[in-house]
């Protein structure tokens, strides 16, 4: 079927076959490049980056998740479009904007400076911006679950004496904690996958602000291939795990 | 016969203290609100606004100077035109995709459902260097779309590929089979049922998807990198053309193509909202 | 005979939904497939509008072997439950739908929509769109549909099982009437008896995949074949081993021949009539008498009674345990 020939070209074959080149000299070599001191490194802060980007994110989800749903105020629709603006940036224009704010010559930045704390072209860029482009997810997986159980459960909880915060804890967040957890994945998944931000923002100091991603690209323009591509497929395999996280969570998601 | 006595328990101690929700809301939507503004305003709205302020620091015209700069112009062109290709590409293929996963049955085909995210999951950096492998000079099939404006394409048809597929798939999930037998009892053929039963009804996923679509190809960066080789004039597309400017230290430059990106990718999604608006009013 | 179904078999799985039924509709009638969930009828139903195939048996509409035929050559009209109109569509052009897939010229076209219209009573509608409308005029748009195209038959799944009560009710008489204009053959499903009772020219009555009896409204409420046709048609209560309508039963104060003794549990006045519960040898058994003869009888609880059922009552034995 066209269908299924078309998702062979694009996305089956080219997958496969960097599988297939990556290990085709057997695992050994694949182990010595992730091993480097270089390539840990990278793994390190990206895992970094992506813990912190994805607690932010998920702490700041929730409550706009919970604002955005059961709350009412001046100005909502405008704060539920501001949510959802990262998905319309480009990562090039993320890493921009965040350079002409705390960048060295930037406003923010500059006071920073002065204080000697350094934002761009050091780790705290990095997760600014990877909370840039992860901001919406958690949100969006959350709000809508938040819609659909309705506010009867709270307020029975109400009725039964609960504070705001205890209906909170035993309530409300017991009901969405899938879609938590697969705004989590997702966020996790994006976070350590950004490339375009990080690559504007981090300065690309090999061995201190380059993160996975950025460790592939280099190792390739330096015509490191095997390194290249051991990394790739550590990423790659990466995805692939998350997906199937995403999977087992989603049909639960939906219960 | 006397009625039965019912006994109403009177609970004992202090009754629950009536309790004011709607101050207790407010109150707790003030400090709420007060604190989600500040993060998005640290993390996105400032930064953004920047980048607007940049642009037209030196002047409206420095602005129209940067972005009708022959390079920034093709970039753009470029971009706009291979993202419309792809949107329509996907519009084509993503609807054929989730048809096919949604009524036919083959083996592997929850494998199948679940790659389709890989796009959505894998670094695009990652992706370019996956289609370079084989699409690229040394491919094993002999294709080479190496800097080339194809190749560009099929990179934004990977990222993208998505988008249509799972904004179509859970309509025809929850489609009401019976509009379907309806039709058939009165008469049409199956090309028929499809066209003016099934399709009409798939538009307004279709067109998100589209759109989606098109403001996620606009922005791309990582896939393209790879395999276009980043020609100015040929295969430079937007966000790489913006990296450029940034890198040669022209900030101006950069942020004035950024704000063009900005304010065609909002104009799509604004537009996709307002449809959607207006499609669910009409019920 | 407008629809004729021989030995018709079909099951899901294991589950066999219809077996081996066997059904003449007369043409120009309105029958009833009577009986409870689950029990067949709407897969019978949909075999016959070429929704489901048959595993066995026949199908003949209007005198044409029609078992292979698809929906669209069958020339039947068909109803659902739940309406199934063509959300982006008016309701305009949801009735003339089937007429613009025959080509019928426009003006043809325009004009029977507007009679359509007319005849459900929807005029003003004509320009919204079926999220506009309540359900009983969905339902009423999904008739002029199905009669747009002047199908051979007129096939109807629980036409009004999504509706308010009320809405029911009104509908259901105006089904019976559109009916004696139209005289189109009619087939409709329903569980529910009351509605068959009311409604139906004929009734096929349908549990477990099998047809247990056919006949009019009457003849299936004074002379059940079998203990469920009389459970399910009307009131019971078991007496003497056998089934009997509660109202043949009699009651007396003083011991008549062949009665059998009882006392009373309780009297409940239901509008008209009258409920007395009682208690026998035998088991609890409830009669049903008017109020006047319940005053006559001038009945207690506590009170003891003596029942017996009526000479011409029409009984039916019972299996143990049923």
């Amino acid at each position: 079927m066209l269908a299924l020939a078309y998702l062979a070209l694009l996305l089956v074959l080219p997958v496969g076959l960097v599988l297939w080149r990556t290990v085709e000299h057997g695992a050994g070599p694949v182990w010595h490049a992730l091993t480097q001191p270089n390539a840990i490194h990278a793994f390190r802060l990206t895992v970094t980056v992506a813990v912190v980007a994805v607690v932010c994110n998920t702490i700041f989800g929730v409550g706009l998740a919970v604002l955005l749903v059961r709350h009412n105020f001046p100005g909502k629709r405008v704060l539920n479009a501001v949510v959802d603006l990262p998905l319309a940036v480009s990562p090039v224009v993320v890493g921009l904007a965040l350079i002409l704010v705390y960048g060295p010559s930037g406003g923010v930045g500059r006071w920073l400076g002065d204080h000697g704390m350094r934002v761009i072209f050091a780790v705290p860029g990095m997760v600014l911006a990877t909370i840039f482009v992860s901001l919406p997810l958690v949100v969006r997986e959350v709000a809508p679950v938040l819609e659909e159980i309705g506010t009867e459960q709270e307020q029975a909880a109400w009725t039964l004496g609960a504070s705001s915060v205890q209906t909170f804890r035993r309530v409300t967040l017991p009901a969405i904690r899938w879609a938590v957890a697969y705004g989590v994945v997702l966020t996790l998944a994006r976070a350590l996958g950004e490339y375009g931000a990080v690559a504007v923002v981090s300065g690309r100091v090999v061995g201190k602000t380059q993160t996975a991603t950025l460790f592939v690209e280099e190792r390739f323009q330096n015509f490191d291939q095997s390194a290249a591509y051991a990394m790739a497929f550590a990423l790659a395999v990466l995805a692939v795990v998350v997906l199937l996280a995403l999977n087992l969570l989603r049909p639960s998601e939906e219960t | 016969m006397t009625a039965p006595v019912v006994d109403v328990a009177v609970p004992e101690g202090p009754l629950h203290p009536q309790r004011s929700v709607a101050a207790g809301r407010v109150r707790g939507t003030g400090l709420s609100l007060g604190l989600a503004t500040l993060y998005l305003s640290l993390i996105v709205l400032i930064p953004l606004g920047a980048v607007v302020w940049r642009s037209r620091l030196r002047g409206l015209g420095a602005f129209w100077h940067a972005v009708r700069a022959p390079e920034a112009w093709a970039a753009l062109r470029l971009t706009v035109v291979a993202a419309m290709v792809v949107a329509m590409v996907n519009v084509v293929m993503g609807t054929l995709i989730a048809w096919v996963l949604v009524r036919d049955g083959f083996p592997g085909k929850r494998v199948v459902d679940t790659l389709i995210d890989l796009p959505f999951a894998l670094p695009t950096i990652v992706a370019g260097l996956v289609l370079l492998a084989l699409y690229g000079p040394n491919s094993p099939v002999g294709i080479d779309l190496a800097y080339k404006r194809v190749g560009v394409v099929v990179a934004l048809l990977f990222v993208t590929l998505p988008f249509v597929v799972r904004t179509v798939q859970p309509v025809l999930l929850e489609f009401d089979r019976e509009m379907e037998e309806a039709a058939a009892s009165l008469g049409a053929g199956r090309a028929t049922i499809f066209r003016r039963i099934v399709l009409p009804n798939l538009y307004p996923a279709i067109t998100a998807g589209a759109a989606l679509s098109f403001a996620r190809a606009i922005s791309e960066f990582g896939s393209t990198v790879l395999i276009s080789g980043n020609l100015p004039f040929k295969t430079q597309v937007a966000a790489v053309h913006i990296y450029g400017r940034i890198e040669s230290d022209d900030p101006t430059g950069a942020a004035a193509v950024s704000v063009v990106l900005l304010v065609v990718a909002l104009l799509v999604l604004v537009s996709l909202d307002l449809a959607q608006r207006w499609a669910a009013r009409r019920g | 005979m407008a629809i004729s179904v021989r030995h018709v078999s079909k099951s899901f799985g294991t589950f066999a939904a219809v077996h081996d039924v066997s059904v003449d509709i007369p043409s120009g009638t309105l029958t009833a497939l009577l009986g409870p969930s689950g029990g067949g009828k709407s897969t019978l139903l949909r075999i016959i509008a070429g929704l489901e195939t048959p595993d066995a048996g026949t199908v003949e509409i209007a005198g044409t072997d029609s078992t292979a035929l698809p929906p669209q050559r069958r020339n039947v009209g068909f109803v659902f439950q739940h309406y199934a109109a063509f959300k982006h569509m008016t309701v305009a052009r949801n009735v003339a739908f089937g007429l613009e897939i025959r080509k019928r010229p426009k003006a043809e076209t325009r004009r029977r929509v507007q009679e359509l219209l007319e005849l459900v009573h929807l005029e003003q509608f004509a320009d919204r769109y079926p999220a506009q409308l309540s359900g009983g005029q969905r339902q009423r748009m999904a008739l002029a549909r199905a009669l747009a195209v002047e199908p051979e038959v007129l096939l109807l799944d629980e036409p009004f099982g999504a509706l308010d009560a009320q809405v029911r009710k009104e509908l259901r008489t105006w089904l019976r009437r559109l009916h004696d204009e139209v005289h189109v053959t009619t087939v409709f499903v329903t569980h529910d008896q009351e509605e068959a009772m009311e409604v139906a020219d004929e009734i096929v009555v349908i549990n477990n995949g099998m047809v247990e009896q056919i006949g009019t409204p009457d003849e299936l409420y004074e002379k059940p074949a079998n203990d469920f046709v009389m459970s399910f048609l009307g009131p019971v209560t078991r007496f003497n081993g056998t089934l009997v309508r509660p109202h043949d039963l009699e009651l007396f104060t003083t011991p008549e021949p062949d009665t059998a003794r009882g006392r009373v549990l309780r009297v409940v006045r239901l509008g008209f009539e009258v409920r007395v519960d009682v208690t026998t040898v035998g088991g609890e058994v409830w009669a049903q008498v008017t109020r006047g003869e319940a005053e006559k009888l001038g009945l207690e609880a506590g009170d003891e009674v003596f029942v017996r059922a009526a000479r011409d009552a029409f009984v039916v034995r019972t299996a143990v345990g049923v």
